[in-house]
């Protein structure tokens, strides 16, 4: 039983990481072939950095993804402290209304945003389609995130903290930023990072709603998918492996540290 | 008090404004597309269009049903296993499965095409052992196996957070009172881990419903999903644009999503116990 | 006679993540017996449990159940039934159907079930809770759940592990009681562990004292009180005076630099040995009449008795008594022959020492603290 375990366990694994091995295998490919390997090459991680298409969707991808994460982690923690303080109906509502972008398709999402994008455009005729809508469109969808990840720990909170900085003579707001904030920092952070990878990580609603002047890095993947094959976008998934594991590893690592500190302590 | 609720409004002010700008008119417009024609009178011909692509909805449903159903049947007994590990081994194990979601899914799905293809991997492999190639690539088979393959993760996941919640004193007990392995999958494990299979369930099936990707890198055009009706209505890369009928469908689609996580969550109710992930 | 061993462990060892938890034991059960392993954590009295629930299989021995080796039965084949510490009680259930499980296993047919499940409400007073949420419940409610879904598939013998260490101190008295009215109305065996010696002592026909594996001693509480075998068991049964001792001859021990007519014989001349006084067994006398005098360095009012500590020669002896002294006045002690136990020098010996470090806060916290038992949770 034990063994018939490990084996099971085995094949899901090897499932889940055969075609990543088969990619990472095939960036280091001397010949311009999906399937015949002909020796060991680094031309293709050269050629991925002199691509400027690919270097400038990059930037953008990053560019977009620490901007939406920002405002999304601004505008959803003022509004958890909001809903935290609401009861009944209008909190039910409230989180009714930040549970549509989860639940719902990214495809339902994002068409429902170019519509209105397109309906600015033609109607208003104020502007087009490109960084700007892609930002609000990843605010939008970043919001609920940083709200689902900030009210929880508002929950936790001793309520009695924030009038206790106010009864030590401290004024409402820097009471605020001085005991409350401070408590539910890591689900700030949480929430940000959530953001930050949903964003980067994003490609449906990027795709309706960026418009030919700014293109974030998986609509470039796409666009690279439909054209003839070339092993840049192995090398690039091979880098992009490579950086989400270190990343993994670093937070693993800070985590396992953190737990040593607080047996100790 | 007065001044209180006002700074309350203060407070809920940017993100009541964003939200109803960016999430409820965008619906409403979903809505009101569905139901005008290009020159904005109301119909009911798209909406009624529908009918025409049921056998498109039907494909989409069947797919995404049965990558869910192959995601829970691979899922559950590895996510069972990684429960009853020692604690730190656990962690690894979940990272291991976390660490391929955090890849994009266009580069998850593409891996296959190098795999599946005519001349692919395993055709290849197949050859050299001496037998025929297969037909893999550009059928429902591989759009099947890429759902599988692209959202396994998600049903691994919250089934492994429930199971680690259930305490071996509870399967002890269960033994204790004369349960054998299947009495105690079935009367213990199973209704115990329902909201973490029911998470799942929803976190596999929505997304494989919806999907245009999917069908469009592995099903090489052949298989034809809603979302790739949708996508070709909204930005015409095949065929006329037309956000009428796109949004139409739209609704249909969302609608049914929204059916059948009631009816998940009937089940849910029923199971009593809370806390999913 | 009737052979009436239920269940036998013969020459049982294991060792749990490299660690030996039990030694070479053996100990044998009698059926409708109420019988108590006792000591502290660690010392692999859960691990016993668990070897006679089936949970665990010894590295090497064998366990007899009624006459038969099951040794490899699994646990739902074993006639037993376990209360978990705590409870493990099934959350997706309400309180009918935690207790109908077994049953249902067993396929019962409906109206039997309905009526066994009533009368197990019924036997653990908790009549009307059929459709209760197990959260609802508070910890007593959950424990007597727990001990009516183990008693509802009539097991020969309940293994309760710990089942009221998580209880308030009155919860846990009224509690004591109720479980062996249980016992003795059902006639089955309830084999049951605990670190708590009052409760050992209160609610057992035998105790087993445990220590690091081994099995220090078995016998009823009156036995093990009166006459512990060495000084672990003596220092964990209740508060004793342990004190080196010379004995000369049969009936005449010397310690405390006196000579002591005492009860006890068969020792070899001038053997050393271990002496046990009870608190309550030295009578306080005026200074004159005192077989040994010391000066009295603290009392504490306890209700029934005062709990005075008096230093002789540099030794604390803790003394209970009806009479007040005053704190820092010199006292006669004076022990009867009976009051003195003797025993023979083991690996104890010297390990428990006076009461000079003793303080009534230590005791009260200890007393508050429930130790989880962790030396058979390795799975």
């Amino acid at each position: 039983m034990k063994a018939l375990s490990k084996v099971y366990n085995f094949l899901i694994f090897a499932f889940l990481y055969a075609p990543i091995l088969v990619m990472i295998v095939y960036s280091f490919n001397a010949d311009k072939s999906r399937t015949q390997f002909g020796g060991f090459s680094l031309r293709w991680y050269t050629e991925l950095f002199h691509d400027q298409v690919i270097l400038k969707s990059l930037y953008i991808s990053l560019a977009l993804a620490l901007l939406s994460a920002l405002i999304a982690t601004i505008i959803g923690t003022i509004a958890s402290v909001g809903i935290h303080a609401m009861r009944g109906a209008p909190r039910r509502a409230y989180l009714a209304v930040n549970n549509i972008p989860v639940t719902n398709p990214d495809i339902v999402t994002a068409i429902s945003m170019m519509i209105l994008f397109v309906f600015f455009v033609t109607k208003l005729n104020g502007m087009e389609m490109g960084f700007g809508t892609l930002l609000i469109s990843h605010i939008t969808f970043n919001i609920p995130y940083v709200v689902l990840s900030v009210l929880p720990k508002l929950r936790g909170l001793n309520s009695n903290i924030y009038e206790a900085a106010q009864d030590l003579g401290c004024p409402p707001v820097p009471a605020f930023l001085k005991v409350v904030i401070p408590q539910i920092s890591q689900g700030i952070v949480t929430g940000f990072i959530m953001a930050f990878t949903l964003s980067l990580d994003d490609f449906v609603i990027s795709y309706f709603n960026s418009g030919s002047t700014a293109q974030t890095l998986p609509v470039t993947i796409y666009s690279m998918t439909k054209r003839p094959y070339s092993p840049k976008i192995n090398a690039l998934s091979t880098l992009l492996f490579l950086a989400v594991m270190a990343l993994l590893l670093i937070v693993n690592f800070r985590r396992s540290g953190d737990q040593k500190k607080e047996v100790h302590s | 008090m007065h001044r209180k609720s006002l700074s309350r409004v203060a407070i809920n002010a940017p993100y009541t404004v964003w939200m109803a700008i960016f999430v409820l008119v965008p619906i409403a417009l979903v809505v009101y597309y569905a139901f005008t024609d290009a020159a904005g009178r109301f119909t009911l011909q798209n909406v009624a269009s529908i009918v025409d692509y049921s056998h498109t909805f039907f494909t989409s449903l069947e797919l995404a049903l049965i990558s869910t159903a192959i995601c829970l049947v691979l899922a559950y007994p590895l996510a069972y296993a990684i429960s009853r590990m020692h604690v730190k081994r656990q962690s690894t194990m979940i990272m291991l499965v976390m660490l391929p979601m955090w890849m994009n899914f266009l580069i998850r799905t593409y891996a296959w095409m190098t795999i599946l293809e005519g001349n692919g991997l395993i055709n290849r492999a197949v050859r050299a052992l001496g037998g025929e190639g297969f037909h893999m690539i550009n059928t429902n088979g591989a759009v099947v196996l890429g759902m599988v393959y692209n959202f396994l993760p998600y049903m691994i996941l919250p089934i492994y957070t429930v199971l680690t919640k259930i305490e071996q004193s509870t399967i002890e007990a269960a033994q204790d009172l004369g349960a054998n392995r299947v009495n105690i999958f079935r009367r213990v494990l199973l209704p115990m881990s329902v909201p973490g299979v029911i998470s799942g369930i929803t976190m596999v099936f929505v997304p494989a419903v919806s999907t245009f990707v999917i069908s469009k890198l592995l099903g090489g055009g052949k298989t034809f999903l809603i979302g790739d009706i949708i996508e070709n209505y909204f930005l015409g890369n095949t065929g006329t644009v037309d956000y009428n009928i796109g949004a139409a469908l739209s609704l249909v689609l969302m609608i049914l999503i929204l059916i059948s996580m009631a009816i998940m969550n009937h089940f849910d109710k029923d199971a009593s116990a809370g806390g999913i992930m | 006679m009737k052979n009436n061993r239920l269940i036998d462990l013969q020459n049982i060892s294991i060792a749990l993540g490299g660690e030996q938890i039990l030694k070479d034991l053996n100990l044998y059960i009698n059926d409708k017996e109420f019988i108590t392993l006792l000591g502290p954590s660690g010392c692999g009295k859960t691990t016993t449990l668990r070897i006679i629930a089936g949970f665990l299989a010894p590295d090497t021995g064998k366990v007899i159940f009624d006459g038969q080796d099951v040794t490899d039965v699994p646990p739902h084949k074993r006639q037993v039934n376990t209360i978990f510490q705590r409870y493990a009680l099934f959350p997706h259930l309400n309180v009918y159907e935690n207790i109908a499980f077994g049953l249902r296993i067993q396929k019962v047919k409906e109206p039997q079930i309905r009526d066994t499940v009533a009368e197990m409400l019924a036997l653990v007073n908790l009549k009307g809770f059929e459709t209760r949420n197990i959260h609802s419940l508070s910890g007593g409610q959950q424990q007597r759940v727990a001990i009516a879904r183990a008693l509802a598939v009539q097991p020969r013998v309940l293994l309760l592990d710990e089942p009221l260490g998580a209880l308030d101190l009155k919860l846990r008295k009224d509690m004591q009681v109720e479980l062996k009215n249980i016992q003795q109305r059902l006639g089955i065996t309830f084999v049951y562990v605990t670190h708590d010696q009052e409760e050992a002592l209160s609610m057992s026909d035998t105790i087993v004292v445990m220590d690091s594996g081994e099995i220090q001693q078995i016998g009823t509480p009156i036995d093990i009180y009166n006459e512990p075998k060495n000084a672990f068991v003596a220092d964990f049964i209740g508060e004793s005076n342990i004190l080196d001792g010379v004995m000369r001859e049969d009936f005449a021990a010397e310690f405390a630099g006196h000579r002591f007519e005492c009860l006890d014989k068969g020792f070899a001349k001038n053997e050393p040995v271990d002496i046990v006084i009870r608190p309550e067994d030295v009578d306080v006398v005026p200074l004159e009449r005192g077989m040994i005098r010391g000066n009295v360095t603290s009392v504490t009012f306890k209700g029934v008795h005062f709990e005075i500590i008096v230093d002789v020669d540099g030794f604390k002896w803790m003394i209970q008594t009806t009479d007040y002294v005053a704190p820092d006045s010199n006292i006669g002690m004076f022990i009867e022959p009976d009051a003195i136990h003797v025993m023979k020098k083991s690996k104890y010996s010297g390990l428990y020492g006076d009461y000079s470090t003793f303080s009534d806060e230590i005791e009260m916290l200890s007393d508050v603290t429930y130790e989880k038992e962790d030396d058979g949770d390795a799975s």
